[in-house]
């Protein structure tokens, strides 16, 4: 056929040393922004204080350390909560099951969404309509109501509310799985790997997979930030695994009522939450911006 | 204007319609110079073709004429003389009014110019009240444009009706929107217009009305036009004189008839050579490296790292743009030695060699469609063992689609294609491995054929993977030796597509399809999206390795003149159906069909606008439907 217009600008555009995108690159190249950085400081200094907190916390979690809500001082750094344990210890201590089940929720849902965007971009039959409007079906429900209900039938087990998570992110990421993959199997390369017979799954994982990188690991980072949202509001909400355990979004709960007279309680991990969620949005919006980046200077040329 | 004409009016210089001084653009975060030293002038009613390669900076020095510089550039010198106004000193508000009322752009792409969501009537009628408001300050009554509009249209060749107008532009052809663009550029008779490519993307019947309007507009209202473009052949055509520009300068300018003729300048030459003839099946001769990007550019000459001719002197100072006969000037030291040489011969005849007696595909009433919709109707031809046949059609003529369905990537068509004896399925999965490596596909776009996220080592080592051919070391030292046989080096498996230039990759996507030792290539457009210097590098590489390793190989192109440098025998498809079969040479040069008559008529070619510069008639208007 006649050389399409966008194959004649893409010869025009590509000689004059267009930035190559991989997605070791991306990651690599966002890292020259300070947005990137901060992120990735915040969340490495909590994942740090999830991992070693309970070695170096001062006193066990539910050990009673003082009258409780005592304001700062000795043998409690922030003080005591509502049952006069030390809230440095379980500060210290409560990170850790909350990263745990988000990590866990976002890998399974970012997993099942990836196969599902992939495969429904790649067949574009009947199968890609079904699963699409699968899909909106389970988005049509809000992810917390959904946990809620879930809980509150089930029962607050971790693993319930790791599904419910792991199934609302799903669709979220078969959306974008399936948008960012959707122009790749147009291309050639997809059809010399047909021609040559290469295996389906092939193909969705070797040819289709490292093009959607990109927006996968925005989309990623941001269902990680709203993901800790959730098990933070469902602990917050009384619907936590143990209420004995330490547990930030448990722990605003039990000490809101001493925000006037003992602030400590609740307000640590408030800005451990907050530290945390601004963290994850900062890596992801430092990758779409270089993404977008790299879009806009190959644009000029 | 003839060139005898043109010289009166250079000597008198208030009659240059535009004259262009010193321009220099430059990347606008690094200053690095992107285009420099530009200067010339075109006449009233003259149309002065710029040629270059990608990356020589003629878009870019096209658009400064609108003082408009892309994104990321900016015009840091020189001036660009309308009459006795700076286009680049003038402001914002002052360069909207000019732009459309004296100077106007027609892009490559009429598609995108046009607005989808407004009909075409009224888009002109824009056009004109836009700088009909300006110039009186207050609007002209609907009728008065009502007439311009029609006879706007009767200058283009489209019907004037109201239905006409009334259409969107999505409802018209691709020439048709083309002509469009022609109409609003010429809307209110311009001083200047710039021509961006504007037949690239149309078929060459197409491309030839076009051509014939732009240049008749041209002269009947004393427009000075710039008409950008790489293709040689048209602008040869077209043109009164041509400017040739090399990595980001003007390396030559003179006469349509001098330059290809004899020009003065190493690179001229070789790019004359690369380009295709539609008389005598010569090897085409590729410019061998590439031109340095911005920044990179040697202190010396620009073209001296590929030139043949290159001495010491080459590569102390940029070369100064010189006259070396009347109305000629070449950017080179040794201009006066290039021109003693001669020009005429260039690449040597091909020997063919004879085609097998046995058909290596065969297709048998193909009829191919798609969705319910039919684009091949019942077509049979066979392709012989070791020989190279093309497959020349325009757009939407089924050539693809017959090529896609012999590989297997088209499913949807009946009939019976058989390779060897053996009959193929519809569908490549459902093909055992070994029919699936024997039959190999090269693909058009080598930007979108390579996987960007793959090194060229792991790109050609798959199909080993694949059909379990080789693996480990062994796999290793055969792309190695691929990469070898299509002229690269073993040092490219390291490196990513986006690292390479469009032929490069082209060369790697070759490198692919030989890898599994195939019998039958099939070669779709695979040099239309690359530069002439590149294709005929690509097609001579491609030739050699037929005659070498004994390949049945189907060329599929729209480019007729090509076919004669790599093909025995051609086969012409015309909307779905194959109207001639033949000898290369035969068909080419006496075709029985009467399309494939017009098809060649409509071909520019070098040969034909070497021997008409200027004596060209203009269409009548009922012929051309674009």
């Amino acid at each position: 056929m006649i050389p399409a217009a966008g194959a004649d600008m893409a010869a025009e555009a590509v000689p004059l040393d267009a930035p190559p995108v991989r997605a070791t690159s991306l990651l690599r190249r966002s890292l020259r922004l300070w947005r990137t950085r901060i992120g990735i400081a915040l969340v490495g200094l909590l994942v740090l204080i999830a991992i070693v907190g309970p070695f170096i916390a001062p006193h066990g979690s539910s050990a009673f350390v003082a009258a409780p809500f005592s304001p700062p001082g000795k043998g409690a750094v922030f003080g005591t909560d509502h049952l006069g344990q030390d809230v440095l210890s379980r500060l210290l201590d409560g990170g850790r099951s909350i990263l745990l089940m988000a990590l866990i929720a976002t890998a399974a849902g970012l997993i099942a969404g990836v196969v599902i965007g992939l495969v429904a971009a790649y067949a574009r039959n009947a199968l890609d309509d079904v699963l699409m409007r699968g899909m909106d079906v389970i988005m049509a429900f809000p992810q917390i109501m959904l946990a809620l209900v879930a809980a509150a039938v089930v029962g607050p087990h971790p693993w319930v509310i790791i599904v419910a998570i792991a199934l609302t992110t799903v669709p979220r990421i078969a959306r974008v799985a399936r948008g960012a993959a959707l122009p790749v199997v147009e291309r050639d390369f997809i059809a010399c790997s047909e021609a040559m017979g290469v295996p389906r799954w092939r193909i969705l994982f070797g040819d289709l997979l490292p093009n959607t990188l990109g927006p996968l690991m925005v989309e990623a980072s941001l269902r990680m930030t709203y993901s800790i949202g959730v098990i933070a509001a469902l602990a917050f909400l009384g619907l936590s695994t143990n209420p004995n355990d330490p547990n930030w979004g448990l722990m605003i709960q039990d000490n809101r009522t001493a925000l006037a007279f003992q602030p400590w309680g609740a307000v640590m991990p408030i800005i451990a939450i907050a530290l945390l969620t601004m963290g994850t949005g900062l890596i992801g919006d430092g990758i779409a911006r270089t993404a977008a980046g790299i879009d806009r200077s190959r644009g000029a040329e | 204007m003839s060139t005898a004409e043109f010289a009166a009016a250079r000597a008198e210089p208030t009659r240059a319609a535009v004259s262009v001084q010193d321009l220099r653009i430059e990347l606008a975060s690094t200053r690095t110079p992107v285009v420099s030293d530009i200067s010339f002038e075109i006449g009233r009613g003259e149309i002065l073709g710029l040629v270059g390669e990608s990356g020589s900076g003629k878009t870019t020095v096209g658009l400064a004429l609108l003082g408009h510089a892309r994104r990321g550039l900016s015009i840091a010198g020189g001036s660009v003389l309308l009459g006795d106004r700076d286009i680049l000193d003038l402001g914002d508000e002052e360069l909207r009014r000019l732009r459309g009322a004296l100077v106007s752009y027609v892009p490559q792409d009429p598609a995108s110019s046009l607005n989808p969501a407004l009909r075409v009537g009224i888009q002109l009628r824009e056009v004109l009240e836009a700088h009909q408001a300006d110039r009186n300050g207050q609007r002209a009554s609907r009728g008065d444009h009502s007439e311009r509009i029609a006879e706007m249209m009767r200058e283009v060749a489209l019907p004037d009706e109201r239905e006409f107008l009334r259409r969107y532009p999505h409802e018209l052809s691709g020439g048709q929107q083309q002509r469009i663009g022609l109409a609003m550029a010429f809307a209110n008779r311009p001083r200047l217009i710039v021509l961006d490519e504007p037949t690239t993307g149309l078929d060459v019947t197409t491309q030839a009305h076009v051509l014939e309007t732009v240049r008749q507009l041209a002269k009947l209202h004393d427009v000075a036009a710039l008409y950008v473009s790489h293709d040689l052949a048209v602008v040869a055509a077209l043109a009164d004189r041509v400017a040739v520009m090399y990595a980001g300068r003007l390396v030559e300018l003179g006469t349509a008839e001098t330059l290809f003729t004899s020009a003065g300048h190493p690179y001229t030459r070789r790019l004359i050579g690369a380009i295709p003839r539609l008389t005598g099946g010569r090897s085409l001769l590729g410019i061998p490296g590439r031109a340095a990007s911005p920044g990179r550019r040697p202190p010396g000459c620009s073209f001296a790292p590929r030139c043949s001719m290159r001495i010491e002197q080459c590569d102390q100072e940029v070369p100064a743009l010189r006259p070396v006969g009347p109305d000629h000037l070449v950017r080179c030291i040794r201009a006066e030695e290039v021109l003693t040489k001669e020009q005429r011969r260039i690449g040597d005849p091909i020997e063919m060699p004879a085609a097998g007696d046995l058909a290596a595909v065969r297709l048998d009433s193909v009829v191919a469609l798609y969705g319910r919709h039919e684009v091949v109707h019942s077509v049979s031809f066979s392709l012989a063992a070791h020989e190279c046949l093309a497959l020349v059609g325009e757009s939407g003529s089924g050539k693809t689609t017959i090529a896609r369905a012999i590989a297997g990537l088209h499913h949807n068509w009946t009939g019976k294609i058989t390779l060897g004896d053996l009959p193929l399925h519809t569908s490549a999965r459902r093909r055992d491995a070994d029919t699936r490596r024997r039959i190999q596909y090269i693909f058009q776009n080598p930007y979108g054929s390579l996987n960007p996220r793959r090194t060229v080592g792991e790109i050609i080592g798959q199909p080993l993977r694949v059909f379990g051919t080789a693996s480990g070391r062994d796999a290793d030292r055969r792309v190695a030796e691929m990469l070898e046989r299509v002229s690269l080096t073993a040092s490219y498996a390291a490196r990513y597509p986006d690292q390479l230039s469009g032929g490069e990759r082209q060369r790697v996507a070759i490198a692919r399809a030989l890898v599994c030792d195939p019998a039958v290539l099939i070669c779709d457009e695979v040099t239309s999206a690359l530069d002439v210097s590149v294709q005929a590098a690509i097609v001579e590489l491609l030739g050699n390795l037929q005659r070498d390793l004994g390949l049945s190989m189907l060329f599929i192109t729209h480019n007729l003149p090509l076919v004669r440098s790599i093909a025995q025998r051609v086969a012409v498809l015309h909307d779905g159906v194959v109207t001639e079969v033949g000898e290369t040479a035969q068909v080419l040069g006496s075709p029985a069909e009467p399309y494939t008559r017009q098809l060649i008529a409509d071909t520019p070619s070098l040969e034909t606008a070497i021997a008409e510069v200027g004596i060209a008639e203009p269409p009548t208007p009922a012929t051309s439907p674009g």
